[in-house]
């Protein structure tokens, strides 16, 4: 867990796991979108590759990097709790705001005749 | 009843929390429910809980104190000050949960309207990473004694042999 996020606090890897969200990607590829140094770029892959949050494969003259579900599911089982604090409260919110636009409406409708 | 709309939670930097909701009200209306202290015991805490406000003096400078109660008579405190109030745009409160005193962290909210819904974001900025993975293994409490209530009844339930 500390693994993925120590990995993950760095802004330009999070933007490599954005990209292999999308689909995996050779290294020559995540360069070109970051605009960053290849060997700048390897040294982000070793660190997530090391929290086991990529994995590569070689494929013809490449290694191509996609993302390992596993440690994203972990981190997502972490946020769970906290983030149904938010979502109760919120969705709480939500039940208030229709009970206002509803007071809203009446007192209009009450207006208008 | 279930809504629709979806609550996104994302770290968008090691220090920092972030929450994302649409909802279907002009923004004037979410600003009015959010500094109302009358409808604040309808939304914030957790649907076991009662939720009393002590305190909250919606201004920069003012204070907040929310004090839940839970099922076994138990309280705790929420606590913090307003720093910034921008009607009906933005709302920016340090947060602290009173017997983790100290522990200090900034919450921005920021709502935006578009054809007559609202987007609400809030960030919850924290000194540190650890401060900030701290509220997040907490399950900000709430959702921590709820996991707390739900094993207790099934611990009685074991006890009771069923």
């Amino acid at each position: 867990m500390q693994a993925t996020l120590s990995a993950l606090a760095e802004p330009n890897r999070r933007q490599i796991v954005e990209l292999l969200r999308r689909k995996p990607r050779a290294v020559g590829e995540i360069v070109d979108r970051l605009g960053l140094r290849q060997p700048q770029v390897s040294k982000h892959l070793r660190v997530l590759s090391d929290a086991g949050l990529v994995e590569a494969r070689p494929v013809a003259q490449q290694r191509i990097y996609s993302l390992r579900a596993q440690p994203l599911k972990e981190l997502d089982d972490w946020l769970k709790p906290y983030r149904r604090t938010w979502e109760t409260r919120l969705d709480q919110l939500d039940e208030v705001l229709r009970d206002l636009k509803r007071q809203d409406k009446g007192k209009k409708d009450v207006h208008d005749k | 009843m279930t809504s629709s709309a979806t609550t996104k939670v994302s770290l968008p930097s090691d220090t920092e929390i972030l929450i994302t909701r649409e909802f279907d009200a002009p923004r004037d209306l979410v600003f009015k429910a959010m500094t109302d202290p009358n409808l604040i015991p309808r939304w914030w805490g957790p649907r076991n809980q009662t939720t009393t406000v002590d305190k909250m003096d919606v201004r920069p400078g003012g204070r907040w104190r929310f004090v839940m109660g839970a099922p076994d008579g138990t309280t705790s405190g929420f606590r913090g000050e307003y720093r910034e109030v921008v009607a009906p745009e933005r709302i920016v409160q340090t947060f602290e949960w009173e017997p983790m005193a100290g522990h200090i962290s900034v919450e921005t909210a920021t709502l935006t309207e578009r054809d007559g819904r609202t987007l609400l974001t809030v960030r919850s900025k924290f000194s540190s990473k650890e401060e900030r993975d701290g509220m997040v293994a907490s399950g900000m409490e709430a959702g921590l004694r709820e996991t707390h209530d739900r094993f207790s009844e099934l611990l009685a339930e074991l006890r009771a042999g069923k």
